[in-house]
């Protein structure tokens, strides 16, 4: 994967559905004035040195390769800067618990929940998600079997159960169904698909 | 989630100091899968978080002839992958893989799993000011208590949720923490507290205090343990019941035996007398019956949860047959 740098001020011009609706939603969110803000470097996070503690931090965070600058709440979650600030909303917001996996993103190469990972803790981590995959329209190998097996009903759940599958393969390339039901219990799937799902990964191991 | 402020510690030092510095409003979070839920479901709201994943000197596994020594900040998958701790630790291997799932251990903690919170509904629904939340009952007495304690209850009865502290107790593991006044080792058993003593906590940390390693001692190469942990659904969940076994027998006689309890007290649940019946003794059927039966003689069962008794026995013997 290229390494860009990529100022997310600088949007593409182009207008969907989704960035329609959310230029509402950006106008009203003022940011508030007066709070603290500081950078949080990429090297370290050592910021003991700064006056009191962070209310506001502009973060670098590495995205499927690109490096992006934003500001965040300490709050915000990686979850939540994936979806609103950087419109990769391939990675799903379901129960924002921990418990459902639709949020699952690669960090590291290991499987997390980007609903109970906070953005300001991501940082100098390599950050992968479901856009991050694909080599331009040509599918992961991996994406190319859940769509032969049709390991999907409404599809919610696939960017997780897909995301939990590269990392599985990229462990144990030939996993037995015990190990693929193991590595996927984190991954709910509310149609049921489990039978195709559990298929296409094994047909996954096969293609990759 | 309300909003807070953050601080990441870049050392166990800095940690304290932090802590010091923001007199009770702050918070320690390490893999931050128990706490941030918390905060999500409005149950606390802490003003600061001091991070702890910044701090490189908490995330480690070093094996030595004494044993192990593990950072708190060492995530459980971590733990799970080591080579030694896959060698000769095979029960806290059983464990860790039975922790949530592969995205959870990824996150949470070895430190965290200790200290996470009670999952009893009634403490998890911000609308129930129980006893834990400096409330004046527990709900679970004369509501569903399905889930809650049947040994060591009152007046709060939740269950200990870890599935590392009864592995680690049986293994005979300290825990070291660090504060203002300096470091202390305690052993894992007296780092717990019952809700007798203390209502609001499950262990004895202070409000400035972290905790930084776990410490298992070396295991005669004679010793075998196993955990069982059932729990209602297959793929994953807080247990039930569990037990994690440690027997040391030789010509089918059982020298030295701890069995400890999960998810049936408020704290990991050592069955001493349990593990009396077993010693000196040949281990086949019937005496595994036996033990199981003592180990939750003092059970008191509330009115949904008999169950655990008889589950909490089917453990018992399962794991020491398993091991004979």
């Amino acid at each position: 994967m290229k390494e860009k740098d990529n100022d997310s001020s600088k949007k593409s011009s182009l207008m969907t559905r989704r960035t329609f609706l959310k230029g509402g939603a950006l106008t009203t969110a003022a940011l508030s004035t007066g709070v603290l803000g500081a950078e949080v470097g990429e090297a370290h996070l050592a910021l003991e040195d700064y006056p009191s503690a962070l209310k506001r931090a502009t973060v670098t965070l590495k995205v499927n390769g690109l490096r992006h600058r934003l500001e965040v709440e300490p709050r915000t979650t990686l979850l939540e800067v994936l979806r609103e600030e950087l419109q990769l909303t391939g990675t799903k917001k379901g129960c924002d618990r921990g418990q459902c996996g639709s949020c699952t993103v690669l960090l590291n190469g290991r499987p997390v929940y980007s609903c109970l990972s906070l953005a300001i803790e991501a940082v100098g981590k390599e950050i992968l998600t479901i856009e991050g995959i694909s080599d331009g329209e040509t599918l992961h190998p991996v994406q190319r079997a859940f769509v032969q097996e049709m390991g999907l009903q409404c599809g919610f759940c696939s960017p997780g159960q897909i995301l939990a599958t590269v990392a599985l393969l990229g462990k144990n390339p030939s996993p037995s169904e015990a190990q693929i039901r193991q590595a996927l219990a984190g991954n709910l799937c509310r149609c049921g698909a489990y039978p195709m799902i559990f298929k296409s990964v094994q047909t996954a191991a096969r293609l990759r | 989630m309300k909003s807070f402020a953050y601080v990441p510690a870049t050392s166990t030092k800095s940690a304290v100091a932090l802590l010091g510095r923001a007199r009770g409003k702050a918070r320690v979070m390490a893999g931050g899968t128990d706490l941030l839920g918390e905060m999500k479901d409005n149950l606390i709201s802490p003003e600061q978080i001091v991070g702890l994943k910044p701090a490189a000197d908490l995330n480690y596994v070093k094996a030595e002839a004494s044993g192990l020594r593990i950072g708190a900040l060492t995530p459980l998958s971590e733990l799970a992958e080591h080579k030694v701790v896959r060698e000769r630790y095979p029960i806290l291997v059983q464990a860790v893989e039975q922790i949530a799932t592969p995205q959870l251990r990824n996150m949470g903690t070895v430190g965290g799993n200790l200290c996470q919170r009670p999952r009893c509904w009634y403490y998890r629904g911000a609308s129930f000011p129980c006893l834990k939340k400096g409330g004046e009952i527990c709900y679970a007495v004369n509501g569903e208590n399905l889930y809650n304690a049947i040994l060591e209850g009152g007046p709060c009865y939740i269950v200990h949720p870890s599935d590392l502290a009864s592995p680690l107790q049986a293994l005979g593991a300290k825990v070291k923490m660090a504060g203002p006044k300096g470091e202390r080792t305690v052993p894992l058993e007296k780092f717990f507290v019952l809700p007798r003593v203390n209502a609001k906590k499950e262990n004895i940390l202070g409000q400035e205090e972290i905790l930084t390693e776990i410490q298992v001692p070396a295991v005669p190469a004679t010793m075998r343990g196993t955990y069982v942990k059932f729990k209602e659904r297959g793929s994953w969940d807080f247990g039930l019941v569990s037990a994690a076994a440690l027997l040391d027998i030789r010509d089918g006689i059982c020298r030295e035996a701890r069995i400890v309890l999960g998810a049936v007290a408020p704290v990991p649940y050592r069955a001493a007398r349990a593990e009396e019946v077993l010693k000196g003794k040949r281990v086949d059927e019937r005496l595994a019956a036996q033990v199981a039966e003592v180990a939750v003689m003092a059970a008191r069962p509330m009115s949904q949860n008999a169950y655990k008794v008889r589950l909490a026995q089917a453990a018992v013997k399962r794991t020491v047959l398993s091991l004979a």
